[in-house]
Protein backbone atom coordinates (compact mmCIF):
# COMPACT_ATOMS: atom_id res chain seq x y z
CA UNK A 1 0.00 0.00 0.00
CA UNK A 2 1.57 3.51 -0.76
CA UNK A 3 0.21 7.12 0.26
CA UNK A 4 -0.76 9.52 -2.79
CA UNK A 5 -1.35 13.34 -1.86
CA UNK A 6 -4.66 14.63 -4.28
CA UNK A 7 -4.30 18.36 -4.40
CA UNK A 8 -7.51 19.86 -5.49
CA UNK A 9 -7.23 22.90 -7.58
CA UNK A 10 -10.78 24.84 -7.95
CA UNK A 11 -12.24 28.17 -8.20
CA UNK A 12 -11.09 30.16 -4.96
CA UNK A 13 -13.92 30.22 -2.77
CA UNK A 14 -15.59 30.20 0.74
CA UNK A 15 -16.45 26.56 0.78
CA UNK A 16 -18.46 27.69 4.14
CA UNK A 17 -20.78 30.44 1.80
CA UNK A 18 -24.15 29.06 1.39
CA UNK A 19 -24.18 28.88 -2.15
CA UNK A 20 -21.66 26.37 -1.89
CA UNK A 21 -23.23 23.64 0.01
CA UNK A 22 -24.29 21.56 -2.59
CA UNK A 23 -20.63 21.44 -3.94
CA UNK A 24 -19.23 20.77 -0.42
CA UNK A 25 -21.95 18.06 0.32
CA UNK A 26 -20.37 16.67 -3.06
CA UNK A 27 -16.99 16.19 -1.54
CA UNK A 28 -18.38 15.29 1.97
CA UNK A 29 -19.85 12.37 -0.13
CA UNK A 30 -16.86 10.76 -1.73
CA UNK A 31 -15.39 11.08 1.47
CA UNK A 32 -17.80 9.12 3.04
CA UNK A 33 -17.94 6.65 0.16
CA UNK A 34 -13.76 6.12 0.28
CA UNK A 35 -13.08 6.34 4.23
CA UNK A 36 -11.62 3.42 3.59
CA UNK A 37 -8.76 4.64 1.42
CA UNK A 38 -8.35 8.23 2.95
CA UNK A 39 -6.15 8.71 5.90
CA UNK A 40 -6.44 12.36 5.91
CA UNK A 41 -7.87 15.71 4.60
CA UNK A 42 -8.96 19.33 4.77
CA UNK A 43 -10.29 22.00 2.90
CA UNK A 44 -8.56 25.75 2.76
CA UNK A 45 -10.03 29.16 3.10
CA UNK A 46 -9.26 31.21 0.09
CA UNK A 47 -6.61 32.34 -1.14
CA UNK A 48 -7.23 36.05 -0.08
CA UNK A 49 -6.19 34.21 3.81
CA UNK A 50 -2.80 33.01 3.14
CA UNK A 51 0.34 34.48 4.47
CA UNK A 52 3.91 33.84 2.43
CA UNK A 53 6.66 33.56 5.04
CA UNK A 54 10.20 33.52 4.48
CA UNK A 55 13.08 33.94 6.46
CA UNK A 56 15.91 35.97 4.97
CA UNK A 57 18.87 35.19 4.47
CA UNK A 58 19.94 31.98 6.50
CA UNK A 59 17.80 30.09 9.82
CA UNK A 60 17.12 32.68 12.28
CA UNK A 61 17.25 35.63 9.83
CA UNK A 62 14.46 38.47 9.74
CA UNK A 63 10.93 36.61 9.30
CA UNK A 64 9.17 38.55 6.25
CA UNK A 65 5.42 38.02 5.88
CA UNK A 66 3.54 39.01 2.76
CA UNK A 67 0.26 38.67 2.00
CA UNK A 68 -1.73 36.11 -0.03
CA UNK A 69 -0.80 34.54 -2.65
CA UNK A 70 1.62 35.74 -6.17
CA UNK A 71 -1.03 36.36 -8.30
CA UNK A 72 -4.35 35.53 -9.34
CA UNK A 73 -5.39 32.44 -10.77
CA UNK A 74 -8.10 30.84 -12.03
CA UNK A 75 -7.37 27.74 -10.40
CA UNK A 76 -5.94 27.69 -6.65
CA UNK A 77 -5.00 24.83 -4.16
CA UNK A 78 -8.19 24.67 -2.49
CA UNK A 79 -7.77 21.24 -0.11
CA UNK A 80 -5.93 18.04 -0.17
CA UNK A 81 -6.94 14.21 0.58
CA UNK A 82 -4.21 11.87 1.94
CA UNK A 83 -5.09 8.78 -0.51
CA UNK A 84 -3.95 5.16 0.59
CA UNK A 85 -3.66 2.94 -2.90
CA UNK A 86 -2.18 0.02 -4.28
CA UNK A 87 -0.35 1.73 -7.24
CA UNK A 88 -1.29 4.35 -9.44
CA UNK A 89 -3.97 3.26 -11.75
CA UNK A 90 -5.81 2.94 -8.22
CA UNK A 91 -5.18 6.15 -6.79
CA UNK A 92 -6.05 7.73 -10.53
CA UNK A 93 -9.16 6.12 -10.38
CA UNK A 94 -9.76 7.33 -6.37
CA UNK A 95 -8.92 11.01 -8.05
CA UNK A 96 -11.39 10.78 -10.60
CA UNK A 97 -14.08 10.58 -8.05
CA UNK A 98 -13.05 14.08 -6.09
CA UNK A 99 -15.49 16.83 -7.23
CA UNK A 100 -12.26 18.98 -8.26
CA UNK A 101 -11.59 16.31 -10.80
CA UNK A 102 -14.32 17.93 -12.75
CA UNK A 103 -14.67 21.57 -11.70
CA UNK A 104 -11.02 22.23 -11.78
CA UNK A 105 -8.14 19.26 -11.42
CA UNK A 106 -6.74 16.99 -8.92
CA UNK A 107 -2.51 16.54 -9.07
CA UNK A 108 -1.87 13.24 -7.59
CA UNK A 109 1.72 12.99 -5.95
CA UNK A 110 3.46 9.77 -4.75
CA UNK A 111 4.33 10.08 -0.96
CA UNK A 112 8.28 9.94 -0.25
CA UNK A 113 7.89 6.76 2.26
CA UNK A 114 9.97 6.89 5.69
CA UNK A 115 12.66 4.68 5.19
CA UNK B 1 22.98 -7.06 -43.28
CA UNK B 2 26.50 -7.95 -42.35
CA UNK B 3 27.11 -10.71 -39.48
CA UNK B 4 28.42 -8.27 -37.12
CA UNK B 5 25.11 -6.60 -37.70
CA UNK B 6 22.72 -9.72 -37.05
CA UNK B 7 24.30 -10.60 -34.23
CA UNK B 8 23.86 -7.08 -32.84
CA UNK B 9 20.09 -7.06 -33.92
CA UNK B 10 19.71 -10.65 -32.46
CA UNK B 11 21.04 -9.61 -29.45
CA UNK B 12 18.61 -6.44 -29.07
CA UNK B 13 15.04 -8.24 -30.22
CA UNK B 14 16.44 -10.98 -27.59
CA UNK B 15 17.43 -8.85 -25.16
CA UNK B 16 14.29 -6.62 -25.55
CA UNK B 17 11.98 -9.90 -24.79
CA UNK B 18 13.75 -11.42 -21.85
CA UNK B 19 13.68 -7.70 -20.21
CA UNK B 20 10.06 -8.05 -19.84
CA UNK B 21 10.07 -11.13 -17.68
CA UNK B 22 12.89 -9.93 -15.91
CA UNK B 23 10.93 -6.33 -14.96
CA UNK B 24 8.47 -8.48 -13.43
CA UNK B 25 10.60 -11.33 -11.57
CA UNK B 26 12.70 -8.84 -9.52
CA UNK B 27 10.01 -5.90 -9.36
CA UNK B 28 12.26 -3.27 -10.31
CA UNK B 29 12.81 -1.21 -13.87
CA UNK B 30 15.93 0.04 -13.34
CA UNK B 31 17.17 -2.87 -12.24
CA UNK B 32 16.17 -5.16 -14.97
CA UNK B 33 16.82 -2.68 -17.48
CA UNK B 34 20.85 -2.65 -15.67
CA UNK B 35 20.86 -6.44 -15.58
CA UNK B 36 19.65 -7.17 -19.30
CA UNK B 37 21.95 -4.07 -20.90
CA UNK B 38 25.04 -5.69 -19.35
CA UNK B 39 24.07 -9.05 -20.78
CA UNK B 40 23.82 -7.74 -24.18
CA UNK B 41 27.25 -5.66 -23.61
CA UNK B 42 28.83 -9.47 -22.46
CA UNK B 43 27.02 -10.80 -25.32
CA UNK B 44 28.40 -8.22 -28.13
CA UNK B 45 31.96 -8.86 -26.45
CA UNK B 46 31.90 -12.58 -26.43
CA UNK B 47 29.89 -13.82 -29.07
CA UNK B 48 32.11 -12.47 -31.67
CA UNK B 49 34.61 -14.56 -30.28
CA UNK B 50 33.20 -17.68 -29.27
CA UNK B 51 30.36 -17.96 -32.34
CA UNK B 52 26.61 -17.43 -31.26
CA UNK B 53 25.21 -19.89 -28.99
CA UNK B 54 22.96 -22.73 -29.92
CA UNK B 55 20.01 -21.06 -27.63
CA UNK B 56 20.90 -17.47 -27.57
CA UNK B 57 17.75 -16.71 -25.77
CA UNK B 58 18.68 -19.27 -23.05
CA UNK B 59 22.54 -17.58 -22.52
CA UNK B 60 20.91 -14.23 -22.38
CA UNK B 61 18.54 -15.10 -19.46
CA UNK B 62 20.80 -16.50 -17.42
CA UNK B 63 23.65 -14.16 -17.75
CA UNK B 64 20.62 -11.41 -16.92
CA UNK B 65 19.61 -13.29 -14.15
CA UNK B 66 23.02 -13.73 -12.50
CA UNK B 67 23.49 -9.78 -13.45
CA UNK B 68 20.55 -9.39 -11.69
CA UNK B 69 21.50 -11.46 -8.49
CA UNK B 70 24.65 -9.70 -8.08
CA UNK B 71 23.01 -6.07 -8.68
CA UNK B 72 20.89 -7.02 -6.03
CA UNK B 73 23.10 -8.46 -3.81
CA UNK B 74 25.23 -4.94 -4.01
CA UNK B 75 22.27 -2.91 -3.42
CA UNK B 76 20.70 -4.97 -0.10
CA UNK B 77 24.76 -4.90 0.88
CA UNK B 78 24.45 -1.02 0.21
CA UNK B 79 21.10 -0.37 2.30
CA UNK B 80 21.85 -3.31 4.97
CA UNK B 81 19.22 -5.25 4.53
CA UNK B 82 18.76 -8.06 3.19
CA UNK B 83 17.05 -8.45 -0.05
CA UNK B 84 14.22 -11.12 0.15
CA UNK B 85 15.24 -14.69 -0.56
CA UNK B 86 12.73 -15.84 -2.96
CA UNK B 87 13.72 -13.05 -5.32
CA UNK B 88 17.00 -14.48 -5.66
CA UNK B 89 15.82 -18.41 -5.71
CA UNK B 90 13.32 -17.80 -8.51
CA UNK B 91 16.42 -15.82 -10.62
CA UNK B 92 18.64 -18.91 -10.28
CA UNK B 93 16.36 -21.26 -11.60
CA UNK B 94 17.61 -23.06 -15.09
CA UNK B 95 14.83 -22.90 -16.83
CA UNK B 96 12.99 -20.53 -19.38
CA UNK B 97 9.73 -19.08 -18.91
CA UNK B 98 7.10 -20.55 -21.64
CA UNK B 99 6.28 -18.72 -24.53
CA UNK B 100 2.21 -18.01 -23.04
CA UNK B 101 4.34 -16.16 -20.06
CA UNK B 102 6.93 -14.59 -22.38
CA UNK B 103 3.66 -13.25 -24.22
CA UNK B 104 1.86 -11.37 -21.05
CA UNK B 105 4.91 -10.14 -19.65
CA UNK B 106 5.40 -8.70 -22.60
CA UNK B 107 2.26 -6.84 -22.85
CA UNK B 108 2.55 -6.10 -18.97
CA UNK B 109 5.85 -4.21 -20.18
CA UNK B 110 4.34 -2.32 -23.23
CA UNK B 111 1.55 -1.24 -20.74
CA UNK B 112 3.24 -0.12 -18.54
CA UNK B 113 6.27 1.84 -21.14
CA UNK B 114 2.69 3.36 -22.59
CA UNK B 115 1.21 4.62 -19.36
CA UNK B 116 -1.02 7.57 -20.02
CA UNK B 117 0.25 9.25 -16.65
CA UNK B 118 3.85 9.67 -18.65
CA UNK B 119 3.98 12.40 -21.08
CA UNK B 120 4.00 11.56 -24.66
CA UNK B 121 7.52 11.77 -25.59
CA UNK B 122 8.86 10.15 -22.99
CA UNK B 123 6.44 6.76 -23.97
CA UNK B 124 7.76 6.68 -27.46
CA UNK B 125 11.52 7.49 -25.84
CA UNK B 126 10.91 4.26 -23.29
CA UNK B 127 8.93 2.11 -26.27
CA UNK B 128 12.48 2.47 -27.98
CA UNK B 129 14.80 1.73 -25.18
CA UNK B 130 12.52 -0.39 -23.49
CA UNK B 131 10.28 -2.62 -26.07
CA UNK B 132 12.77 -2.15 -29.18
CA UNK B 133 16.02 -2.35 -27.12
CA UNK B 134 17.73 0.30 -28.50
CA UNK B 135 20.78 1.93 -26.72
CA UNK B 136 20.38 5.54 -25.48
CA UNK B 137 22.16 6.77 -27.52
CA UNK B 138 20.37 4.82 -30.55
CA UNK B 139 17.15 6.51 -29.01
CA UNK B 140 18.21 9.64 -28.96
CA UNK B 141 19.59 9.74 -32.70
CA UNK B 142 15.70 8.36 -33.37
CA UNK B 143 13.94 11.10 -31.72
CA UNK B 144 16.71 13.71 -32.85
CA UNK B 145 17.66 14.03 -29.66
CA UNK B 146 21.29 14.42 -27.36
CA UNK B 147 22.21 11.34 -25.87
CA UNK B 148 22.21 13.38 -21.98
CA UNK B 149 18.65 14.85 -22.80
CA UNK B 150 17.82 11.52 -23.79
CA UNK B 151 19.20 9.97 -20.51
CA UNK B 152 17.76 12.61 -18.48
CA UNK B 153 14.21 12.10 -20.22
CA UNK B 154 14.32 7.74 -19.30
CA UNK B 155 15.52 8.12 -15.84
CA UNK B 156 12.82 10.49 -14.60
CA UNK B 157 10.77 8.17 -16.32
CA UNK B 158 11.54 5.38 -14.81
CA UNK B 159 11.65 7.36 -10.92
CA UNK B 160 8.41 8.16 -11.98
CA UNK B 161 7.14 4.29 -12.87
CA UNK B 162 9.14 3.74 -9.71
CA UNK B 163 7.87 6.47 -7.50
CA UNK B 164 4.60 7.08 -8.54
CA UNK B 165 4.24 2.87 -8.84
CA UNK B 166 2.84 2.62 -12.19
CA UNK B 167 1.72 -1.19 -12.02
CA UNK B 168 3.13 -4.15 -14.25
CA UNK B 169 0.21 -5.34 -15.71
CA UNK B 170 -2.40 -5.55 -18.48
CA UNK B 171 -5.56 -3.36 -17.71
CA UNK B 172 -8.97 -4.84 -16.67
CA UNK B 173 -11.18 -4.97 -19.72
CA UNK B 174 -13.37 -2.11 -18.70
CA UNK B 175 -9.98 0.18 -18.60
CA UNK B 176 -8.68 -2.17 -21.84
CA UNK B 177 -9.97 0.83 -24.89
CA UNK B 178 -8.45 4.08 -23.47
CA UNK B 179 -5.23 1.80 -22.64
CA UNK B 180 -4.46 0.48 -25.68
CA UNK B 181 -5.22 3.68 -27.71
CA UNK B 182 -2.30 5.26 -25.56
CA UNK B 183 -0.46 2.37 -27.11
CA UNK B 184 -1.72 2.89 -30.13
CA UNK B 185 -0.71 6.52 -30.75
CA UNK B 186 2.78 5.26 -29.12
CA UNK B 187 3.17 3.21 -32.24
CA UNK B 188 2.06 5.29 -34.64
CA UNK B 189 3.88 8.24 -33.05
CA UNK B 190 7.12 6.26 -33.41
CA UNK B 191 6.46 5.87 -37.09
CA UNK B 192 5.80 9.07 -37.95
CA UNK B 193 8.85 10.16 -36.57
CA UNK B 194 11.01 8.15 -38.81
CA UNK B 195 9.16 9.19 -41.37
CA UNK B 196 9.17 12.90 -41.51
CA UNK B 197 11.58 13.90 -39.28
CA UNK B 198 11.79 17.58 -38.86
CA UNK B 199 14.51 19.47 -39.98
CA UNK B 200 17.03 16.85 -40.38
CA UNK B 201 19.03 15.63 -42.94
CA UNK B 202 17.19 12.57 -44.43
CA UNK B 203 13.64 12.54 -44.96
CA UNK B 204 13.24 8.44 -44.06
CA UNK B 205 14.96 7.58 -41.09
CA UNK B 206 14.90 3.88 -42.16
CA UNK B 207 15.28 2.66 -38.68
CA UNK B 208 12.66 4.51 -36.63
CA UNK B 209 9.96 3.22 -39.48
CA UNK B 210 10.67 -0.40 -39.26
CA UNK B 211 10.98 -0.23 -35.31
CA UNK B 212 7.47 0.82 -35.70
CA UNK B 213 6.65 -1.59 -37.75
CA UNK B 214 8.16 -4.13 -35.95
CA UNK B 215 6.23 -3.41 -32.46
CA UNK B 216 3.05 -2.90 -34.42
CA UNK B 217 3.57 -6.60 -35.48
CA UNK B 218 4.35 -7.48 -31.92
CA UNK B 219 1.24 -5.71 -30.57
CA UNK B 220 -1.09 -7.45 -32.92
CA UNK B 221 0.31 -10.91 -32.28
CA UNK B 222 0.20 -10.61 -28.67
CA UNK B 223 -3.87 -8.70 -28.94
CA UNK B 224 -4.66 -10.26 -32.34
CA UNK B 225 -8.56 -9.91 -31.34
CA UNK B 226 -8.27 -6.26 -31.12
CA UNK B 227 -9.28 -4.36 -33.66
CA UNK B 228 -7.18 -1.15 -33.04
CA UNK B 229 -3.95 -2.70 -33.05
CA UNK B 230 -4.26 -4.45 -36.55
CA UNK B 231 -5.79 -1.07 -38.18
CA UNK B 232 -2.03 0.36 -37.07
CA UNK B 233 -0.26 -2.45 -38.64
CA UNK B 234 -1.93 -2.46 -41.61
CA UNK B 235 -1.69 1.83 -41.77
CA UNK B 236 1.96 1.46 -41.08
CA UNK B 237 2.41 -1.34 -43.90
CA UNK B 238 0.13 0.86 -46.49
CA UNK B 239 2.65 3.72 -45.67
CA UNK B 240 5.85 1.79 -46.04
CA UNK B 241 4.87 -0.14 -49.05
CA UNK B 242 6.03 3.52 -51.21
CA UNK B 243 9.51 3.81 -49.37
CA UNK B 244 11.23 2.29 -52.60
CA UNK B 245 9.24 5.50 -53.83
CA UNK B 246 9.29 8.40 -51.86
CA UNK B 247 12.95 9.33 -52.42
CA UNK B 248 14.62 9.78 -55.63
CA UNK B 249 18.55 8.35 -56.23
CA UNK B 250 19.44 11.85 -54.85
CA UNK B 251 17.71 11.36 -51.75
CA UNK B 252 15.08 14.09 -52.88
CA UNK B 253 11.65 13.71 -51.93
CA UNK B 254 9.25 12.37 -54.57
CA UNK B 255 5.60 13.41 -54.00
CA UNK B 256 2.99 11.28 -54.36
CA UNK B 257 1.57 12.34 -57.73
CA UNK B 258 5.10 11.39 -59.73
CA UNK B 259 5.75 8.56 -57.36
CA UNK B 260 6.58 5.28 -59.37
CA UNK B 261 3.68 2.81 -58.48
CA UNK B 262 5.38 0.39 -60.04
CA UNK B 263 8.31 0.04 -57.37
CA UNK B 264 5.33 -0.05 -54.24
CA UNK B 265 5.88 -3.22 -52.54
CA UNK B 266 2.64 -5.15 -53.49
CA UNK B 267 3.17 -8.14 -50.79
CA UNK B 268 3.02 -5.15 -47.93
CA UNK B 269 0.04 -3.63 -49.77
CA UNK B 270 -1.79 -7.36 -50.02
CA UNK B 271 -0.89 -7.53 -45.95
CA UNK B 272 -2.21 -4.35 -45.60
CA UNK B 273 -5.80 -4.75 -47.06
CA UNK B 274 -6.36 -8.06 -45.41
CA UNK B 275 -5.53 -6.74 -42.40
CA UNK B 276 -7.46 -3.86 -42.53
CA UNK B 277 -10.42 -6.05 -43.98
CA UNK B 278 -10.27 -8.17 -40.61
CA UNK B 279 -10.01 -5.03 -38.13
CA UNK B 280 -13.32 -3.64 -40.02
CA UNK B 281 -15.11 -6.58 -39.26
CA UNK B 282 -14.44 -7.12 -36.09
CA UNK B 283 -15.54 -3.11 -35.08
CA UNK B 284 -18.43 -3.95 -37.72
CA UNK B 285 -18.56 -0.61 -39.47
CA UNK B 286 -18.14 1.82 -37.31
CA UNK B 287 -14.53 2.98 -37.45
CA UNK B 288 -11.43 4.81 -35.50
CA UNK B 289 -9.05 6.83 -36.93
CA UNK B 290 -6.35 3.91 -37.51
CA UNK B 291 -9.06 2.29 -40.02
CA UNK B 292 -9.78 5.33 -41.31
CA UNK B 293 -6.17 7.04 -42.25
CA UNK B 294 -5.32 3.10 -43.47
CA UNK B 295 -9.30 3.34 -45.53
CA UNK B 296 -7.08 6.58 -47.24
CA UNK B 297 -4.02 4.74 -47.66
CA UNK B 298 -5.63 1.44 -49.46
CA UNK B 299 -7.89 4.56 -51.75
CA UNK B 300 -4.32 5.55 -52.94
CA UNK B 301 -2.82 1.87 -53.06
CA UNK B 302 -5.59 0.99 -55.44
CA UNK B 303 -5.39 3.88 -57.67
CA UNK B 304 -3.53 2.93 -60.82
CA UNK B 305 -2.33 6.36 -61.19
CA UNK B 306 -2.68 9.66 -59.38
CA UNK B 307 -4.83 11.40 -62.18
CA UNK B 308 -7.11 7.75 -61.79
CA UNK B 309 -7.34 8.23 -57.89
CA UNK B 310 -11.00 8.10 -56.40
CA UNK B 311 -10.50 11.70 -54.67
CA UNK B 312 -14.21 11.67 -53.76
CA UNK B 313 -13.61 8.73 -51.84
CA UNK B 314 -10.61 10.46 -50.36
CA UNK B 315 -12.84 13.87 -49.14
CA UNK B 316 -15.29 11.16 -47.93
CA UNK B 317 -13.22 9.30 -45.64
CA UNK B 318 -11.11 12.49 -44.84
CA UNK B 319 -14.92 13.65 -43.55
CA UNK B 320 -15.49 11.24 -41.45
CA UNK B 321 -11.88 11.17 -40.24
CA UNK B 322 -12.29 14.47 -39.00
CA UNK B 323 -15.84 13.73 -37.69
CA UNK B 324 -13.96 11.14 -35.22
CA UNK B 325 -10.27 12.54 -34.73
CA UNK B 326 -10.13 16.43 -35.95
CA UNK B 327 -6.74 17.28 -36.83
CA UNK B 328 -4.47 19.74 -38.49
CA UNK B 329 -2.46 17.50 -40.56
CA UNK B 330 -5.73 15.32 -41.65
CA UNK B 331 -7.48 18.80 -42.54
CA UNK B 332 -4.74 19.77 -44.74
CA UNK B 333 -4.94 16.63 -46.77
CA UNK B 334 -8.31 16.73 -47.04
CA UNK B 335 -8.30 20.07 -49.02
CA UNK B 336 -5.19 18.38 -51.14
CA UNK B 337 -8.06 15.85 -52.28
CA UNK B 338 -10.57 18.46 -52.53
CA UNK B 339 -8.32 20.30 -55.20
CA UNK B 340 -7.99 16.88 -57.02
CA UNK B 341 -11.53 16.17 -56.81
CA UNK B 342 -13.19 19.25 -57.71
CA UNK B 343 -10.48 21.99 -58.39
CA UNK B 344 -7.41 24.31 -57.21
CA UNK B 345 -10.33 26.92 -56.37
CA UNK B 346 -12.19 24.45 -54.30
CA UNK B 347 -9.02 23.51 -52.54
CA UNK B 348 -8.27 26.95 -51.34
CA UNK B 349 -11.69 27.33 -49.78
CA UNK B 350 -10.90 24.15 -48.37
CA UNK B 351 -7.60 25.73 -46.69
CA UNK B 352 -9.06 28.23 -45.07
CA UNK B 353 -9.46 27.55 -41.56
CA UNK B 354 -6.93 25.30 -40.95
CA UNK B 355 -3.82 26.07 -39.35
CA UNK B 356 -0.92 27.22 -41.39
CA UNK B 357 2.12 25.24 -40.79
CA UNK B 358 4.91 25.14 -43.64
CA UNK B 359 2.75 22.16 -45.11
CA UNK B 360 -0.05 24.15 -45.24
CA UNK B 361 2.15 27.24 -47.34
CA UNK B 362 3.29 24.79 -49.74
CA UNK B 363 0.12 23.27 -50.72
CA UNK B 364 -0.80 26.80 -50.97
CA UNK B 365 1.71 27.38 -53.26
CA UNK B 366 1.17 24.84 -55.22
CA UNK B 367 -2.68 25.38 -55.52
CA UNK B 368 -1.90 28.66 -56.68
CA UNK B 369 0.53 27.82 -59.43
CA UNK B 370 -2.23 25.86 -60.51
CA UNK B 371 -4.70 28.65 -61.22
CA UNK B 372 -1.68 30.63 -62.89
CA UNK B 373 -1.15 33.08 -60.08
CA UNK B 374 2.76 32.48 -60.16
CA UNK B 375 3.71 35.48 -57.91
CA UNK B 376 1.46 34.41 -55.30
CA UNK B 377 2.33 30.82 -55.67
CA UNK B 378 6.24 31.88 -55.15
CA UNK B 379 5.39 33.94 -51.68
CA UNK B 380 3.46 30.96 -49.90
CA UNK B 381 6.12 28.62 -50.70
CA UNK B 382 8.61 31.35 -49.55
CA UNK B 383 6.66 30.90 -46.61
CA UNK B 384 7.06 27.18 -46.51
CA UNK B 385 10.40 27.42 -45.59
CA UNK B 386 10.51 27.10 -41.98
CA UNK B 387 13.37 25.66 -39.75
CA UNK B 388 11.46 22.67 -39.25
CA UNK B 389 11.54 21.39 -42.60
CA UNK B 390 13.94 18.41 -43.77
CA UNK B 391 17.01 19.18 -46.11
CA UNK B 392 15.21 16.95 -49.04
CA UNK B 393 11.83 18.53 -48.54
CA UNK B 394 13.21 22.24 -48.54
CA UNK B 395 14.90 21.17 -51.92
CA UNK B 396 12.20 20.30 -53.64
CA UNK B 397 10.43 23.43 -52.16
CA UNK B 398 13.19 25.87 -53.65
CA UNK B 399 13.23 24.29 -57.17
CA UNK B 400 9.45 25.27 -57.18
CA UNK B 401 9.80 28.56 -56.63
CA UNK B 402 12.81 28.93 -59.05
CA UNK B 403 10.14 28.14 -61.62
CA UNK B 404 7.17 29.57 -60.51
CA UNK B 405 9.78 32.82 -60.14
CA UNK B 406 10.37 32.53 -64.04
CA UNK B 407 6.83 32.07 -65.11
CA UNK B 408 5.83 34.76 -63.18
CA UNK B 409 8.23 36.74 -65.17
CA UNK B 410 7.52 35.40 -68.70
CA UNK B 411 4.09 36.56 -67.50
CA UNK B 412 4.45 40.13 -66.45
Amino acid sequence: MAQYLALTYTADINWWAPEHAAALAEYREFATQNAEHIAASAVLHPTSTATVVRVTGARGGDVVTADGPYAETKEALTGYYLLEAEDLDEAIALAARIPAAWGGAVEVRPVLAAR
Amino acid sequence: MTPAERLADTVRVEGARILATLVRTVGDFALAQDAVQEAMVAALREWPRTGVPDQPRAWLTVTARRKAIDLLRRESARAGKEREAVDLMELSTPDLPPDSVVRDDQLRLIFTCCHPALAPEARVALALRTLCGLSTAQTAAVLLSTEPAMAKRLTRSRQKIAAARIPYRVPPDEELPGRLAAVCGVVHALYTAGHAPAGGETAVDLDACAEAVRLARLLHALLPDEPMPEAVLALLLFTDSRRAARLDAAGDVVPLSTQDRSVWDRASIAEAGELLRQSLRRTGGVADPYQLQAAIAAEHARAPSYAATDWAEIVRLHDLLLGVAPNPAAALSRAVAVAEAYGAEAGLTALEGVAAGSRWHAVRGELLARLGRYAEAVDATRAALGDDVAAPERRYRERRIARWSRRAEDGR
